[in-house]
């Protein structure tokens, strides 16, 4: 893939990061306190709602694919070399599916009622 | 033989010293950016405890309902914000917004890219970011 | 003829030049030869470097030719910054020791002097010249003309000496030997931007690789450093605007 999609990849994820991760955030803040919104109901209560639980999905992933990259940037920069930049390249892609299908297996089975 | 490039290496790279506050702003966008990572994989591990049910997550949340993690998560607030803020000033910059307009130099040369919009927005993203945690530090330690 | 000064007797005032020597020929480890130097408020470092060769060590080698900031030679790192030496006054560094270094991210040749052939070899790879088919002078072409404003968006490009200090201060440069560097994409948009040339798909997809132009994050340290008022970094960012669409 050319640089410049990947980098766009990079700008257009922060951006829908950052308007999703400050609806998070005022969840956590605007419906009931702080505290109350962790309890275990509360937090189960909002996985079973499918919109927020689709919003959480696409958090997850718009912020790995972002964070993964981010750091492929800097460890190609930190060091050089065909294989070396391959390893990264192919490390921080595994990384990155690793933690989305870990995080979304989460999502799933909490909105589905699986806990 | 393969020549010494005399790279200034990464302690010349993370010295956020010597260039001003956009090199400063460069270091911090980096280890924010590192920080947010392990928060975000951190994070992920530590609400799919709710999978195994009520006991495991409220002692996981006792856990992270402790000083620390609550002077952990101020700094994530931190971090996030100065990340964001910072990353949109960048963004312009990177499409070519913000950067001032070529002219013809003249002595003393000041750079027109280096110019008070983005030393202005790089304090102000700072400033945000400290008042986004004294917030977060209310917020948590005030329940 | 008349008998040469002494430089001490002249001056009152004098500072400690602490010189990195090294010959990676024989060793690769440097290490700093001191001389108390004289100096004047007009004093350049260059000129304490040539007063030290002079009268105290012939053998330091530095490079240098116009002593007037115009041949890009005799760039180093003056206190742990990267600077002309003839372009930099002792009195403006408020210190009363001087420590010059060659320049970080290019191999050393000899004590202060560096090889800069891995910058000019980047600098070729931005095709630094006008591309247009109806560039060759025959008999019946006239020369191209731009009005001042086409001028105005490049001519600050165009002022780059190849000093390479930009290079040496960018804080991706200092780790990433694959990366083109500041000097080279500030002049792959000094041809981009000029009116004339019709080369700006071959430029953009040479810097659009993994070490190309998005290796830059905006730091600005080149520009802090450039002698010449390029701002390479108002250029990479004019640069990137193309690759990301906001540019024709
Ligand atoms: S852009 Fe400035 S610092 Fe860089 S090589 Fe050209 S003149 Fe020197």
């Amino acid at each position: 893939m050319r640089e410049s999609i990947i980098m766009k990849i990079h700008y257009g994820t922060a951006l829908g990061a950052v308007v999703l991760v400050a609806v998070h955030v005022l969840f956590r803040i605007t419906m009931m306190s702080y505290g109350d919104s962790l309890q275990y109901e509360n937090v189960i209560a909002n996985y079973k709602f499918v919109p927020y639980a689709i919003m959480l999905e696409l958090i997850l992933v718009l912020l790995s694919v972002h964070g993964f990259n981010g750091l492929r940037v800097i460890l190609i920069e930190l060091k050089q070399g065909r294989s070396y930049e391959k390893a990264v390249t192919y490390g921080c892609l595994a990384a990155m599916a690793i933690l989305i299908a870990y995080g979304s297996r989460t999502i799933l089975m909490t909105s589905m009622g699986m806990t | 033989m393969k020549r010494n490039e005399n790279r200034e290496g990464i302690k010349g790279m993370a010295n956020p010293g010597r260039y001003g506050i956009e090199r400063v702003s460069y270091w911090l966008m980096r280890i924010t950016g590192l920080g947010l990572l392990a928060y975000l994989i951190g994070h992920i591990y530590e609400t799919s405890s709710i999978l195994n049910g009520k006991s495991v997550w409220d002692s996981m949340l006792q856990l992270t309902q402790t000083t620390q993690g609550h002077i952990i998560l101020t700094l994530v607030i931190g971090m996030c914000v100065f990340h964001t803020a910072n990353g949109i000033r960048l963004m312009f910059a990177h499409g070519g917004f913000g950067v001032g307009k070529p002219t013809r130099p003249d002595y003393p040369y000041i750079p027109n890219s280096q110019n008070m919009k983005n030393k202005l927005c790089i304090y102000a993203s700072i400033g945000v970011a400290a008042l986004a945690m004294m917030y977060g530090l209310s917020v948590l330690f005030g329940e | 003829m008349a008998e040469e000064q002494s430089p001490t007797e002249a001056s009152s005032k004098t500072v400690t030049l602490r010189i990195a020597k090294s010959n990676p020929e024989h060793d690769s480890a440097s290490q700093f030869a001191e001389f108390k130097v004289p100096y004047e408020r007009w004093t350049t470092v260059l000129d304490a470097i040539l007063d030290v060769k002079k009268h105290m060590d012939h053998s330091v080698a530095v490079r240098y030719s116009c002593r007037q900031a115009s041949c890009g030679s005799c760039g180093m790192k003056i206190n742990g910054r990267p600077g002309l030496a003839c372009f930099t006054k002792i009195s403006e560094l408020n210190s009363d020791v001087v420590t010059v270094e060659p320049m970080n991210n290019y191999p050393i040749v000899r004590d202060l002097v560096v090889d800069l052939e891995g910058m000019f070899s980047t600098h070729k790879k931005m095709k630094p010249f006008i591309i247009n088919e109806e560039s060759e002078v025959t008999a019946n072409t006239k020369e191209f003309l731009q009005t001042p404003e086409q001028v105005e968006e490049y001519i600050q490009f165009s002022n780059c000496i190849k000093c390479g200090l930009c290079n040496s201060a960018c804080p991706t440069m200092a780790t990433d030997s694959s990366f083109l560097g500041p000097q080279a994409l500030t002049q792959a948009y000094r041809y981009v931007a000029d009116n004339r040339d019709k080369g700006k798909n071959e430029r953009l997809k040479i810097i659009d690789e993994s070490h190309g132009i998005w290796r830059c994050h905006f730091a600005g340290s080149c520009s802090q450093v450039c002698p010449k008022g390029v701002d390479p970094a108002m250029g990479i960012q004019m640069l990137r605007g193309y690759l990301l669409g906001f540019k024709k």
